[in-house]
This record gives C-alpha cells, structure tokens and sequence, in this order.
C-alpha cells in the first residue's frame, strides 16, 4: 500500500516564474492493483509519478510505502528504496544509445555488485518473457519503437520491483503495441506486482485490467476520486 | 554480490560507454599518448644523459691539469708530474696520453684513443669499444688500419671488445700501449695529453688547485665539481629548451582536455539522469566518471611512456636530434642505456592522469546531484 498524504509540489518557489504542480493531493494505491492517474497534460500526473518513484521530494506533504514515511529519506536510502521497490518505464523510453538493449536492461543491477553470468541470464529470462529475445544483442537505437518499449519494461522489472511505475507509455505506440502493453500489464498483476501509470489514452483507462482511474487536473484529484 | 563485482560491473559499463563515442575518445587518447610521449621522451633523455655522464665522471679524478699554450690545450711536460706531486696534500699523480682520431675510411667516426694505466697486451694489440668493433666491421683478432701523423699506414690487432656498461663510456673507445699511441700521433717521449692527480682532503681541493695555478702558471687546472656542473648545467638547458619548445603543446592539450573533460554534452547530461532514474547513486555515476578519465588517462599515459622509452632508447631520440643532441664530446651515433627514474616518472603521472582525472569528476558530480526526475521530462 501507497499513501499519499496532502502532497504540494511547487517548482521556482519565491521567483516570479513560480508554478504549482500539485496542490495537496492525497490519495491511496492498494498493492498488487493497476492504477491509473488518468488527466490533460500538464496537470501533475508525471510530478506526481516522480513523487510516488522516490525520484523527486515534495514541497510538503508526505509518501508512506508500506506504513514508512520515505518523504524525508537521505538521498542515499531514497535511492536504495527507488532502486529496491520501483521499476520505471519512462515516456522517451530512456534506452541509452550505443549499447545494446541487453545492457541497457542490466543497467539498474550494476551498482547491486550481482554477479554478470547470474545478471545477464535473469535479463535474458526477461527477453523471453516479453518475446524479444532475438532483440538482446541489437544496439538500442535500431529497435523499433514497440521493442523499445519492451525493452524499457525488462530494464523496469530487472530489480524485482514490487511496483511498476510507466508514464505515459502508449504515448508513441499505435493501438496494436498499446493493446500489447496492456497485456504485459495484465501479465505483471497476475504475478503480484503493483503498477502505476499516468495516462491520457482511453486504451490505457478503459482497459479492463485496470483496477482503479483517477483522474488529476490542475494539479488536483478530481471530487469523487479519491 | 560483492564491491569488486560492482566496481566490475560499472567498469564494463565504462568500458562500452567509452567505445560508444570512439571517434572522440580516441582523439583525445592519441593527443594525450602524443603529449605525453612528447614530455616522457624529453625528461627520460635528459635523465639517460645524465647518467651517461655521471658513468664517464665517477672515476674522473679531482683535479685534471691541462697546459695551455696561447689559449689552446697543449701537451704538457712530463716533469711537472714531479713538480706537482710535491704540493702538500697531493697523492696520486700520474699524465695520461689520450686524443681523438678521425677515421674517414669507415663513414667519418670519431675514435677516443686512450692509454690505460694498466694494459695486458703487447704493443700492436688495442682494445676496441663496442661501436668501433661495428662501425669497422671488425672482430677479435682482426686487424684495424690507423692513418698515422707522419702519413703511414699502421695496423693494430683487436685484442678484445669492451663490454657496454655505459655505451657513451665505451663505445667510442681504443685502448692502446704507450708506445703504439707516441708512435701513431707523434708525441715525444717526455711529454702527455694532461696530468691527473686526487687530493687526500676533499676540503683542500681548491686551495690545491690554486696553488698548481700558481706553481705552473701555464697550466689550467680543472676541478671534478666543475665538470660535473657543466655536464648538468648543459643537460639541464637542453631539456629546459625542449620543455619550453613543446609547451605550446602541452598547453595547447591542457586547453583541449579540459574542455573536454569539464563540459558534458547535452546526451552526457541525460545518460547520467537515466542512471539516476534506474537506481544508481550519485557515487556510482561518479566511480563511472573516474573509471572514464581513469581508462583515458592511464592507457594514454602508460602508451606514451611506452613509445618514449622506445623512442629514446632504441631510436637514439630521432625526433630530438637536432635540438638535445650535440655534444662535442659524445659519440655522434651512441645508443643510451635504458634507465628510468621512478620519481620523475611518478611527477609525469602526477602532473597528466590525476589533474584530468580529477576533471572528469567533477562536471559529473554536478549532473550528479540533480534530481533523478528531470529524466521524466526528456
């Protein structure tokens, strides 16, 4: 369980470009459940996910994982907890040039120390799972954007998380690949796993795997979403 | 798992990072070999000649006495060995007889003739250095032809080859009897090149040699110290003088690796937010930058030292030649020892891997140190 207490998230604070991101959203995510902060761009639903990933610190307000207030958190543990319990699938994918696709997926258990025989056949386990195995050794850069994605989901779940964070992740697919993520998601409840994802695609919130929408705007929940 | 594993794991990451920008990376490695081989090339020459000399020097006795005669060396009389042997506080006196000779026959070398104090051999026997045995093409028991002064032809047996402790000691040396070395440059009997002699007190050497000044006043006496500090002075200039041709360069680089080095591209900027986002810590994107410059730094440092010692050593510094090389007394085509002195080495890597280094670091610990969510914004 995920609870956000009366988050405030306010960018340039005091200067004359001061923007509010969020302005006191309190909401809870039950685990093993897909939720979905459904909402117009540039209504907090990223700033929220940052919050949520341990990737950003609010204003004020309050994150608590599994009853521990991890708000206040050095940056060292916040790290350890972003590194531990969240995989992230981002917007632009993130796969870094140059490298290939199974490093790129490897890449979040590099500082774990684990050993590479044991690291690389875990990520090529996660190959198999999301069918891309003959993909492992291909340079990022020359994968198409669907495999892209995939990628970005192996390198989220490489750690074993317990929550799976994606922002926006249809947003460069057409309806089939989209069709395709939701059913990776659906694959990733069946197993236990809590996900997360910020959307504005009906395919995304409409989809019957997802168990809970809520909607933001402004930088708020919407009255009757909570 | 284990920190090595880790340190492992983010060098292969490094390693593929490096490789991913090749072009640029191996531009800056080969300017940085360039400069460094450019640098180690000029401070191991030096150091090799200084130790050549310093080889030469070490059984130079205190004090040489030369005679000179209208401001030129002259032969000096034998009988002012006595005289000088009767100075207080004198021990060891002995003339030596020594000279050059010109040997056009085989490409113009020039020969160091010498008259040891003890020689096993007979007269019509020498002893050859290692470079005169090769520039002649000679070998024990050939014989080697010499022009005498009075226009005849003399030949001497090769008797032995010297070893090569230090090339420039040896190399250019012959080794001859008294008499073979009178008779081939015509000195007469009661006369030498130089007289030597040591001083039981080291403390008295001035006060000794001003009283031979005084005692023979056409004779120059020459003071070891005074060499020594010559021989340095020389060497030191002539490295200083390459130093300073090359610090254009060196400067030139320093500008060039800093920028690199200090400025992070805008992909530089969002790989490390990237990291960030999957879990690495500011220390870990900082142990890949140190494992970056480190990798660039000592592979270039550790290629340069490589192609100096060989360019020194077994090249005779061909690239240096016309500036550091000249010296009247050397062999015009000697060989240095291979010697390499550990401190200046360590000031080398002082003053080229740490500095650039350090400077990779530290625009990295800045892109560090933002939040891991302007990653969410790319």
């Amino acid at each position: 369980m995920i609870e956000i207490v009366e988050v405030r998230k306010v960018f340039n604070a005091g200067r004359h470009n001061e923007y509010t991101a969020l302005a006191g959203v309190s909401c809870s995510i039950a685990s093993g459940q897909v939720t979905v902060f459904k909402g117009p761009s540039g209504s907090g639903k990223t700033t929220l996910l940052s919050i949520v990933g341990c990737m950003a610190r609010p204003t004020s307000g309050r994150v608590v994982l599994a009853g521990r207030d991890i708000t206040s958190l050095p940056e060292r543990f916040l790290t350890e907890v972003r590194r531990r319990k969240f995989g992230f699938v981002f917007q632009q994918f993130n796969l870094i040039k140059g490298i290939t696709a199974l490093e790129n997926v490897m890449l979040p258990a590099y500082p774990l120390g684990e050993r590479r025989a044991a690291l690389e056949a875990r990520a090529l386990g996660l190959f198999e799972l999301l069918c891309i195995a003959d993909r492992a050794r291909e340079k990022a850069e020359l994968l198409s954007g669907g495999e892209m994605q995939r990628v970005a989901i192996a390198r989220a779940l490489i750690n074993t998380p317990e929550t799976v964070i994606a922002d926006e992740p249809t947003a460069h697919l057409d309806s089939r690949l989209s069709r395709e993520f939701m059913e990776i998601v659906g694959r990733l409840k069946r197993e236990g796993k809590t996900t997360i994802i910020a959307s504005h695609d009906p395919l995304v919130y409409e989809s019957e795997i997802v168990d809970r929408v809520i909607s933001v705007r402004d930088g708020k929940i919407e009255p009757g979403d909570p | 798992m284990s920190r090595l594993e880790k340190q492992r794991n983010i060098l292969d990451y490094t390693l593929s990072s490096l490789l991913r920008r090749k072009g640029k990376n191996a531009a800056l490695t080969l300017v940085f070999t360039l400069v460094v081989f450019m640098v180690a090339s000029a401070v191991l020459f030096a150091q090799a000649v200084r130790r050549e000399a310093s080889l030469v020097l070490k059984d130079t006795p205190e004090i040489i006495v030369q005679r000179t005669v209208a401001g030129r060396q002259g032969l000096v009389p034998e009988a002012y060995v006595e005289r000088i042997a009767a100075i207080r506080g004198v021990s060891a006196v002995r003339g030596r007889l020594w000279g050059y000779y010109f040997d056009d026959a085989f490409g113009g070398a020039n020969y160091t003739l010498m008259v040891p104090d003890a020689f096993p051999y007979e007269p019509g026997t020498i002893v050859v250095g290692g470079e005169v045995a090769r520039n002649s093409r000679t070998r024990v028991d050939n014989l080697l032809p010499f022009k005498a002064h009075d226009g005849t032809v003399r030949g001497y047996r090769i008797g032995e080859i010297l070893p090569t402790e230090s090339a420039l000691v040896s190399a250019d040396l012959i080794l001859m009897t008294e008499p073979d070395f009178r008779s081939l440059f015509g000195i007469p009997a009661a006369e030498v090149t130089d007289i030597v002699l040591s001083v039981r007190n080291p403390q008295e050497i001035a006060t000794i040699a001003h009283k031979i000044a005084a005692l023979l006043p056409d004779t120059r006496p020459i003071v070891r110290d005074e060499i020594l500090r010559t021989y340095d002075a020389v060497f030191a200039w002539r490295a200083g003088l390459l130093l300073a041709i090359l610090a254009g360069s060196v400067a030139a680089f320093i500008i060039f690796a800093w920028d690199r080095a200090t400025g992070l591209s805008a992909e530089e900027r969002r790989e490390i937010g990237i990291l960030k986002a999957v879990g690495w810590e500011t220390g870990d994107v900082l142990t890949m930058k140190f494992w970056e410059g480190a990798v660039v730094s000592l592979s270039s440092f550790l290629a340069g030292i490589a192609l100096a010692y060989a360019h020194v050593f077994f090249a005779s510094a061909t690239l240096f030649e016309p500036v550091i090389k000249g010296w009247s007394v050397l062999y015009p085509d000697f060989r240095l020892t291979p010697s390499v002195n550990a401190p200046e080495m360590a000031a080398l890597f002082f003053i080229t891997v740490v500095p650039y280094t350090v400077a990779t670091i530290v625009p990295s610990w800045r892109a560090a140190t933002i939040d891991p969510d302007a990653v969410m914004r790319f």
